[in-house]
């Protein structure tokens, strides 16, 4: 067993309580079970108060012996709220069964990471909810060992019973609860071994399912209240436009209509969060009494509209302080294509370098070269960008879909000019994230439309004003070279990557530390045409470009493309390059074997198989996807994923995120994509934005993941960015043709396939 | 404005509403059924499938005027508790992800086994091929459909 000591820390992040009625309740924070550097570490990313005795969650343990789990971090489909909550109850000693989980709310004074995304929930919450379990538990132990007057170390839990065997006394934990909310709370708790789990590493079915299935009230969109008003937004029809004026009268005359005005979020000289991104900070509100009266008005409304000039913003980000400039202008997909060739001739920054790429190129036996290249994406997650917001004079109530609710607080506290004190934000369940919940614009667009018409507003985009709001995932290019000497070694490799308005380069990834010769540079150039995180951000296209070409290179070297792959992370795990390098060989070799063995790779012909093998958000994973051309149009009968993300906590709920991450990879692959002309997104609307229905998912995938005892990581992303290559991989193989432009189903179309 | 008296999960309602209005704003706003789901407003998604007289219809395209007087079943009311063969294969197989497409993916498998009872792979795919997912759980809504068919 791991001892955990809290003693230094004990009374900042656990507090005990009784429960009014009878019954204990345990809350802690989210730094409960870290180390103390860890907490260091922690309170400085987070920007923590020194004194902070706040807790997020908690343990309610009724004198019933009835169990409630609160799971403090959004759910977007992730399946956290019944993931997180086993953990916990692993460790509290109790059956699943019966187990009651509630959302929790944000509170502005309790700063912590109820954040989802980064696919990190799970690798954080590990230490401490296992350590508020523990407690939980040992709580109750020693309250039974007081009351019977045994020794506590005599004395056995299991499935929420208390047992002295030597005495034959037994009792459930609600008997116990009342007496463990007046124990103090213990300086060391002993963790199960991870060999004695019950709960995790089983499947569990989703907490919400039931009220999934019948339709029940999660999503802010459903949310009704008495006397609430609908609002919409209309906002510029193209990127670098603005508001010059709107003739609201004859609209204000249509039925149900209540108000139209115009109104601001940011103020140009506000210092902006990392997640503040706005695409357009002045917009039209149109409110009304129902949601279709307000879109028939929005058909109506006229507004003209003027180019925006060029502004600077101060961003406060990850990395520091910034200062931001929005170009001014007005950009098409055509002008950025031609832009991002211009700028992939010139010197770009070096990111790393081991070696002389350029002599060793020079002078190889072999050299290729070949560029890939991704449009802007749109998250287009299904339920559109909403948020109900209820401000009055002194106080606000937001409800609405959020990945990253303290990042939008100090937004909300600014524009409505009141204290984070006052602001509550309460989170639903979110219709899809995928990134684009991280920005938290629309939480302000409603809580300022509710302030100004004074009363309780829910806010809906329509799917056109979502799909051309912006925040994409930004378009990409890289071009890699690789060398290989006489004996087929690959001893030179460059990477150079751009895209608008960032790279996608991450220069200590492999193949970095495999080649003796390697440079990795990146450019970027600015645009007004908004971007921010999308599943898996930057690995979504490096992954699969740096796969694809791997495999090109593995063709050149006449290698088998596993094999080759296997041979380069012996080499950085016998010899490594430089000391940076960001993966384990072992680990990241273990996926490949997996997928191999599964798949019986050395003994199939693989004609039809592409694979790719790739490691991001701390997590391993490789795919191979079988492909075939049907009647001329791609079917892929076959998937086959290894992952090593450490323990598997939910192993069916795992696999369903896996297979999600795969089918969505797969889409945006063959179909994803948003161009512009004169600032117009071209795609408003499912009619013409594609994305994978049910005839194109594979027919089957496997999910299979390696077994063993470290601390898990997340998968909500690391199966998304290899599955682009092991698609064009066995597009390749299925069609002779190499693949180098998303979204491939534009090529295999021009080339005669239906798509 | 007119009024319509509607019926909608076996019971009666009326609704004073503009004649152009799509049933699924009278379904969301005014009768507070909010199950049914807005997702794209024109008919590409699905998210927003009821059942007119036991035919899947998309309700953002059907306006309440030409609604009134047929039989409407909302995922509210496809069954008493929750125990439609569809909804208890969706739970057998824990299906959703976010959950948001899935009262439509439901009520569309709910029509389709009404009609074909022992749908193929191909029936599947195609009868389903106008509701996307987002989270791409399309795998397992096929398996849910052929358990649900095998139920």
């Amino acid at each position: 067993m791991t001892t955990i000591n809290k003693k230094i820390r004990r009374r900042s992040f656990m507090k005990v309580s009784a429960l009014t009625g009878g019954g204990m309740m345990l809350s802690f924070n989210w730094l409960a079970g870290c180390s103390p550097e860890k907490q260091e570490e922690m309170k400085k990313e987070l920007a923590l108060p020194d004194e902070w005795y706040e807790m997020n969650s908690y343990i309610k343990i009724g004198e019933n012996g009835r169990v409630t789990l609160m799971s403090a971090n959004p759910e977007f489909g992730s399946n956290v709220k019944t993931s997180m909550p086993m953990i916990l109850a692993e460790e509290l000693d109790i059956e699943w069964d019966g187990v009651i989980v509630e959302q929790a709310d944000f509170y502005p004074e309790r700063f912590d990471r109820q954040f989802t995304g980064g696919s990190q929930g799970i690798r954080r919450g590990w230490q401490p909810l296992r350590t508020a379990g523990a407690t939980a538990r040992q709580m109750l132990v020693n309250a039974a060992a007081q009351t019977w007057q045994v020794p506590a170390g005599e004395i056995t839990t299991a499935a929420g019973m208390l047992y002295h065997k030597a005495s034959n006394k037994e009792a459930g934990y609600g008997e116990m609860a009342s007496a463990a909310a007046t124990m103090e709370i213990p300086e060391n708790v002993e963790l199960k071994n991870v060999s004695d789990f019950q709960i995790i590493g089983t499947s569990r079915k989703n907490v919400d399912g039931k009220n999934i299935v019948t339709g029940k009230p999660m999503y802010s969109l459903d949310h009704q209240q008495e006397g609430m008003l609908i609002a919409m937004i209309v906002h510029p029809p193209a990127f670098g436009m603005q508001v010059r004026s709107v003739n609201a009268d004859p609209v204000k005359n249509m039925p149900g209509i209540k108000d139209v005005f115009v109104f601001e979020t940011l103020p140009d000289d506000y210092e902006r969060m990392g997640f503040d991104t706005s695409s357009f900070t002045k917009l039209v509100a149109i409110v009304g009494n129902s949601t279709w009266e307000v879109m028939n008005a929005k058909k109506q409304l006229q507004v003209e509209w003027e180019e925006a000039p060029e502004k600077k913003v101060v961003v406060q980000g990850w990395s520091g302080k910034e200062e931001v400039l929005i170009p001014g202008g007005i950009e098409s997909t055509d002008g950025h294509k031609a832009r991002m060739e211009e700028m992939a001739q010139k010197k770009a920054q070096v990111l790393r370098k081991d070696g002389d790429f350029e002599a060793a190129y020079k002078t190889a036996a072999k050299t290729i070269e070949r560029t890939y290249n991704a449009p802007y994406l749109a998250h287009n997650c299904m339920e559109p960008m909403n948020c109900f917001a209820d401000v009055t004079a002194d106080k606000a109530l937001v409800y609405g879909p959020i990945q990253a609710p303290e990042m939008i607080m100090p937004a909300l506290s600014a524009c409505l000019n009141m204290p984070r004190e006052n602001i509550k934000i309460n989170l639903s369940r979110m219709g899809g994230g995928f990134g684009q919940r991280a920005y938290g614009h629309h939480m302000v667009e409603a809580a300022v439309i509710s302030q100004k018409v004074k009363a309780p507003v829910k806010m809906i985009y329509t799917r056109e004003d979502d799909m051309s709001y912006g925040i994409y995932r930004p378009t990409y290019t890289a071009t890699y070279r690789a060398a290989l000497d006489e004996d087929n070694n690959l001893i030179a490799f460059h990477v150079k990557g751009g895209g608008i308005p960032e790279h996608p380069v991450a220069a200590n990834r492999f193949p970095a530390g495999a080649v003796d010769n390697y440079l990795a540079e990146g450019w970027a150039i600015q645009s007004n045409i908004t971007i921010g995180a999308f599943r898996a951000p930057r690995s979504n296209f490096i992954g699969g470009a740096e796969q694809s070409f791997l495999d090109e290179v593995a063709e050149l070297a006449g290698k088998d493309p596993i094999a080759f792959r296997l041979e380069l992370l012996e080499r950085a795990k016998n010899n490594p390059v430089g000391t940076d390098n960001d993966y384990d060989p072992d680990r990241y070799a273990g996926v490949i074997k997996l997928a191999r063995d599964k798949a019986n790779w050395d003994s199939s012909d693989n004609s039809n198989r592409g694979v790719a093998a790739y490691f991001c958000h701390n997590t391993y994973v490789a795919e191979i996807l079988e492909l075939e051309m049907e009647n001329n149009s791609p079917v892929i009968p076959r998937v086959i994923a290894a992952v090593d993300c450490g323990i598997v906590v939910n192993p069916d709920a795992a696999a369903n995120m896996g297979e999600g991450g795969i089918v969505d990879g797969i889409g945006n692959a063959l179909f994803g994509e948003m161009t512009f002309t004169e600032g117009v997104a071209d795609k408003q609307n499912f009619d013409k934005y594609r994305l994978i229905r049910q005839a194109e998912a594979p027919k089957s995938i496997e999910v299979h993941f390696v077994e063993n005892d470290i601390d898990p990581t997340g998968l909500g992303e690391p199966l998304f960015p290899p599955i682009f290559a092991a698609v064009a991989n066995a597009l390749y193989k299925s069609t002779g043709k190499r693949f180098y432009n998303q979204p491939f189903g534009k090529d295999l179309e021009s080339a005669g396939s239906r798509m | 404005m007119a009024t319509f008296t509607l019926k909608i999960n076996g019971t009666e309602r009326q609704v004073d509403v503009d004649p152009s209005t799509p049933i699924l704003w009278v379904l969301r706003d005014h009768l507070k059924l909010t199950g049914t789901k807005y997702g794209c407003g024109i008919a590409q998604c699905g998210a927003c499938t009821i059942h007119l007289n036991g035919n899947a219809v998309r309700s953002c395209q059907l306006p309440v005027s030409a609604a009134a007087d047929n039989e409407i079943t909302t995922i509210e009311g496809l069954s008493e508790n929750g125990d439609h063969p569809v909804q208890q294969a969706w739970l057998e197989l824990d299906v959703p992800q976010c959950g948001y497409c899935q009262a439509g993916q439901i009520m569309n498998a709910a029509a389709l086994l009404e009609r074909n009872p022992s749908p193929s792979d191909e029936d599947i795919e195609s009868a389903m091929n106008g509701n996307i997912c987002r989270c791409g759980t399309y795998i397992r809504i096929k398996k849910a459909i052929k358990k649900a068919a095998n139920a």
